[in-house]
């Protein structure tokens, strides 16, 4: 996204004495432009940065006065034992659902090409969860994870695996939401996957065949994976970034229980700002949870270029 | 040498192949069969320690009357049109004008547009929920359709695709159209986005699936059962039958997914297309 930007021509040179037609095109590119112009403003980077202010001042929902409070809301979050188990859930989280979701999106997505016979049928049934409301799935996950009539235990009893109450065991009601995160990205992460491998060009893997690569795992090993390296930043990116926003499934199903093991950023950003009516500190989660968001863009950007240098 | 491409053609490996993707297919699709099932049974039966696929005794009509009627799922459904389709009309209109004018016309400005369009693809959604909650409360907006629909109606993802596609379309077509005496703005809505339908209609399919799923924000913003969107509708279905009448409430859940997964299996390549289209610039 970001090279774009750069490739974009900066500062048009113009001679001064411009032509009705310029003008005219000026005007009509204002007008046309304009309105997207005013709502970017209004809804998306000016309340960036009223998050911002606002994580500076000590205001509660409603109140009529404000006033700064300097890092006090920082101050106190890094006091807050409640925030860290909060940040530690998040990451957790993030580091179970992401590479599962890649790597078996990348698995199904090469199994699925490797082939002709049903690929319609394998494609459309892994994505068929990426279009579906997840908060009705996340329900029938809840039944799903009963303790004793549920689909997955009875599974479990059935093959030996010992079983529990997933969702109320504090020990893997994380994973338990983990499950349904990954559930959900896998399609779109197979979908990501086979364009990639379409990219690819054919006479590759003919090449690799005439320096000997024969068998399947050489070819993957010396054309697909290194070919596949752009595609695979940009899903574990997209991925990321989406783990990081898990709500959903916590308000639904756990209520970022028991005893605060499944409280993620957003969650407790929800509860703070929206139940508990503190705008100023929910502000401040607010600018923590951006924080991981851009720093996963910037390390994207980062290896990016990396690439594209030795590439 | 071999000129079959990544194909392996072994026995072996296709019976791999379809172990594998089968378990998986099984897998993904496990979800979707559970919630019909549940939702054709009595409640006798959900609770009892052995699955069966179909209802020894068929208890479809009741649940899905009592999804019907004990909430009103009709009018959440309903509101999920409303909303979904305003907020696609409006940004439709915001973005194909922008659009057009990055892609195509030259402007002193263009370059600061198009890094705030940049700007705005970094930022989620979840980030402006506090100051556009304050906005809405000072407007006196609050718990109405607009409090929905009003944050939705710029899409710097949108403007961004149909940027990069009408950056495809050939300036000839576009000077043709004024040497016919069309202005820029007939231009937009007559000759380019007709050209852009591909990349209008994957645009569309992922605002529809995006703002049919929300949930975050018409939790945060509706109070009233009469807004609320299909995923909200779910849970007030939920908290009201103390999520133990399993029935209607799989019966509810299979409702407000049905149309979206009716659109994906009806126009498929579509929605594949639409994700793709976003990753590949």
């Amino acid at each position: 996204m970001s090279d774009l930007a750069l490739a974009a021509p900066t500062g048009l040179a113009r001679p001064a004495r411009a032509r009705a037609g310029e003008t005219a095109e000026q005007l009509a590119a204002w007008v046309l432009a304009g309105p997207a112009f005013a709502l970017i403003w209004i809804l998306l980077l000016g309340p960036t940065v009223a998050v911002f202010v606002l994580s500076f001042t000590d205001w509660t929902f409603g109140m009529p006065e404000i006033a700064w409070a300097g890092l006090e809301n920082y101050r106190e979050m890094a006091g807050d034992a409640v925030f860290w188990k909060t940040l530690r859930n998040t990451l957790t989280y993030v580091a179970f659902v992401v590479p599962l979701s890649v790597f078996l999106g990348l698995g199904a997505a090469i199994l699925i090409e490797a082939g002709e016979s049903l690929r319609g049928f394998y494609r459309a049934a892994f994505f068929l969860p990426v279009v579906s409301t997840l908060l009705a799935m996340a329900l029938v996950f809840q039944f799903a994870f009963h303790p004793t009539v549920g689909a997955i235990n009875l599974t479990l009893a059935f093959v030996g695996i010992p079983t529990t109450d997933w969702l109320k065991n504090p020990d893997t009601a994380l994973f338990a939401l983990g499950v349904i995160g990954i559930w959900q990205a896998i399609g779109l992460s197979m979908v990501l996957f086979i364009a990639g491998l379409k990219a690819i060009p054919k006479d590759l893997y003919e090449a690799a065949a005439v320096d000997g690569a024969d068998g399947a795992f050489e070819r993957f090993r010396r054309v697909t994976w290194p070919m596949l390296g752009p595609a695979m930043l940009f899903v574990v990116t997209i991925t990321a970034i989406r783990a990081f926003q898990v709500f959903d499934t916590v308000q639904v199903l756990t209520d970022g229980g028991p005893n605060k093991a499944t409280n993620v950023l957003l969650f407790q950003m929800y509860q703070e700002g929206f139940s508990f009516l503190r705008s100023a500190y929910a502000a401040a989660l607010t600018v923590v949870f951006l924080g991981f968001v851009l720093l996963v863009t910037v390390i994207q950007v980062r290896l990016q270029e990396r690439n594209t240098h030795y590439g | 040498m071999r000129t079959r491409s990544i194909a392996a053609t072994g026995l072996g490996f296709q019976l791999f192949r379809h172990a594998a993707l089968g378990l998986g297919a099984f897998l993904m699709l496990a979800p979707f069969v559970i919630m019909i099932s549940v939702s054709l049974k009595p409640s006798g039966e959900i609770f009892s320690p052995e699955f069966t696929l179909l209802p020894k005794q068929w208890h479809a009509w009741q649940n899905y009357a009592d999804a019907f009627t004990k909430q009103p799922l009709a009018r959440y459904i309903l509101n999920g049109f409303i909303v979904t389709g305003s907020i696609f009309a409006c940004q439709l209109l915001t973005a194909l004008p922008c659009a057009y004018a990055l892609a195509k016309l030259r402007w002193r400005g263009r370059e600061t547009m198009f890094m705030l369009v940049l700007l705005g693809l970094l930022i989620p959604p979840q980030v402006t929920a506090i100051p556009l909650y304050i906005l809405l409360w000072q407007l006196g907006l609050l718990n109405t359709y607009a409090a929905i629909i009003l944050p939705s109606t710029i899409s710097v993802f949108g403007i961004f695709l149909m940027r990069q596609f009408f950056l495809t379309v050939p300036d000839d077509l576009i000077n043709a159209a004024r040497l016919d005496g069309l202005g820029e703005f007939a231009i937009v809505w007559r000759i380019m986005m007709p050209t852009a339908m591909p990349a209008v209609i994957a645009f569309g399919v992922l605002s529809l699936v995006w703002n049919w799923n929300e949930f975050f924000w018409p939790l945060i913003v509706v109070q009233s059962e009469h807004l609320a969107t299909p995923p909200l509708g779910v849970v007030f279905f939920a908290n009201a039958e103390a999520g133990t009448n399993y029935g209607p409430l799989m019966a509810a859940a299979t409702a407000i997914t049905a149309p979206l997964v009716i659109a994906f299996l009806a126009a498929q390549r579509w929605f594949i297309d639409g994700v793709t289209m976003t990753a590949v610039k």
